[in-house]
């Protein structure tokens, strides 16, 4: 379980997370919605430590996540960043089997390739992908080297930020298929940023929105069409009239 | 207007100096303990050797080659105006190891290497790679930082070596085909004259120009503020700030070998 108390960020007068209060059930698949530049990128950059929060906790199981062994709290994280982050000096392969080809999970090289063309395949690219380099992909091929980078290593919790952004609907539904069989047969703990409403459907088992700095709603997916919250129903139908503004 | 605040605009800036020397010191250190602590990434340090060691032959070498020559030149139409031509081969050799060598040579790496290392780790920040080196395990400063800034403080020694030899035979090349010396006298004036500090201090400045070019490269990249704009400005700093530290660390290390 995780869980976000009063967390503050602000970058210079930028305040842009102003006490999130948010708990991610172990388990469970947790989609973040948002306006874009609302800081939902921050959010999961502060629970992986890689941004440091001014003000608040975040706990991983009860342990403040600033505290304790940082190596073994992050060989229980995949994270797929918004960009793809893909090293570009290392082929496909490389890339996905970072983790398998260096530090505790380490094993033969041929394993570790093996290891990555699968996940490859299960991400909908070919075998063929793997000895390219990431700057020979389109940027929907890259987000998905980096979806298959962040599962490689079959972690417990995995952070996805806008997995779906820049793909094709058909391949968006692989993806967020994909996600979801994560989450029921390997048992993880997911959270994912994503504007896609289908997404949002098809991969929450709750939801959470992130307005001005605060967790504006949260609740079942299920109850997420009825909640009366005018934040939420403006979001989800995209309008542009409403009490969050369109121009920001 | 209070008598104060010329001071405090004064200050400031002193202030911010001040605490950007600290941090390059802290980044330093960090990176200087990571040196003796596993893991240790060899396939990294050996492509930092190859771009920063061997690619920078070419460029130092034909900075050497012009630098003999026209200091041959120089020093024959210096001497001559006290009938001391034939100090050419002495002077050639010493200015070149003790200080054309290192400097010159550490200069052109600075405008290579450093660019080049903070333009490509500035962008791997700005890409978040290095956030994602972090979320897998992976330390950055030792997996990008370290390897490169152990190549060039072993490689550029190596680098002022080559360029210490092909710029005394710039010197010796023209002597012998524009000014009438002769070929083994010259040589040989060389070989008497050089003691073997005169090219070991040199050598020595080469690692300390090496470790800043190096430092200056990653620490700059590792800090790039966001964006292309960002990469740019780090890339210019890397260079200005390697450059001046060669220098101003020049200068000191001449003191301390040399002064009597
Ligand atoms: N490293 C940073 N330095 C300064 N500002 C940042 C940084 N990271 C994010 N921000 C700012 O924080 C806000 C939220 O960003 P982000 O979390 O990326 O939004 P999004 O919800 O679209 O993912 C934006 O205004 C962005 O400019
Ligand atoms: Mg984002």
């Amino acid at each position: 379980m995780i869980e976000l108390s009063g967390v503050h960020k602000a970058f210079g007068d930028n305040r842009v997370l102003r006490g999130v209060d948010l708990v991610i059930p172990k388990g469970q698949s947790m989609v973040v919605i948002g306006g874009s530049g609302t800081g939902k990128s921050v959010l999961l950059k502060s629970v992986l430590g890689l941004v440091r929060p001014d003000l608040g906790t975040i706990t991983l199981d009860g342990v403040d996540v600033t505290k304790g062994d940082r190596d073994a709290f992050l060989a229980r994280f995949g994270m797929l960043f918004q960009g793809g982050a893909l090293f570009d000096s290392l082929r496909v392969w490389e890339n996905v089997a970072f983790r398998l080809l260096r530090g505790h999970q380490k094993r033969p090289k041929t394993e570790a390739r093996a290891i990555a063309v699968e996940k490859l395949r299960r991400v909908g690219l070919k075998p063929e992908v793997a000895d390219l380099y990431p700057a020979e992909l389109s940027g929907g091929m890259q987000k998905r080297v980096g979806l298959a980078r962040a599962i490689a290593a079959e972690p417990e919790i995995i952070f996805f930020d806008e997995p779906t952004t820049g793909l094709d609907p058909i391949m968006s539904g692989v993806i967020n298929e994909l996600i979801r069989e994560i989450v029921v047969e390997m048992g993880a703990t997911a959270m994912t940023i994503t504007h896609d409403m289908s997404s949002v459907r098809a991969i929450a088992d709750r939801v959470a929105m992130l307005h001005q700095g605060v967790i504006q709603w949260t609740g079942p997916v299920s109850e997420m069409d009825a909640t009366p919250d005018p934040y939420v129903q403006q979001f989800i139908h995209g309008r542009a009239d409403g009490p969050i503004e369109s121009v920001r | 207007m209070s008598i104060a605040s010329p001071l405090a605009a004064l200050g400031r800036p002193v202030l911010r100096a001040l605490a950007a020397v600290g941090r390059v010191a802290l980044f330093a250190g960090e990176a200087v303990s990571h040196l003796f602590r596993p893991p240790f990434y060899g396939r990294e340090f050996l492509t930092a050797l190859i771009q920063i060691g061997w690619l920078s032959l070419p460029v130092v070498g034909l900075t050497a080659i012009f630098t003999g020559g026209a200091l041959a030149l120089q020093i024959y139409a210096g001497g001559a105006r006290f009938n001391a031509e034939a100090v050419v081969p002495q002077i050639v050799a010493i200015g070149m190891t003790r200080e054309l060598g290192p400097v010159l040579g550490g200069l052109m790496v600075a405008a290579r290497v450093a660019s080049s290392i903070a333009a490509e780790l500035g962008t791997m920040k700005v890409t978040e790679q290095i956030d994602a080196l972090t979320t897998l395990s992976t330390n950055p400063m030792k997996y990008l930082a370290v390897p490169r800034i152990l190549a060039a403080t072993l490689a550029v020694p190596v680098l002022v070596a080559v360029g210490d030899s092909i710029g005394i035979a710039g010197g010796w090349l023209v002597a012998i085909s524009r000014l009438d010396f002769n070929s083994a006298g010259y040589l040989k004036n060389t070989l008497d004259f050089l003691q073997f500090w005169d090219i070991g201090s040199g050598l020595v400045k080469g690692a300390v120009f090496g470790f800043l070019v190096a430092l200056m490269g990653c620490y700059m990249g590792m800090t790039s503020g966001r964006g292309a704009q960002g990469v740019g400005a780090a890339t210019k700093a890397a260079v200005v700030a390697a450059s001046v530290l060669i220098l101003a660390s020049n200068y000191l290390l001449t003191e301390v070998f040399f002064s009597a």
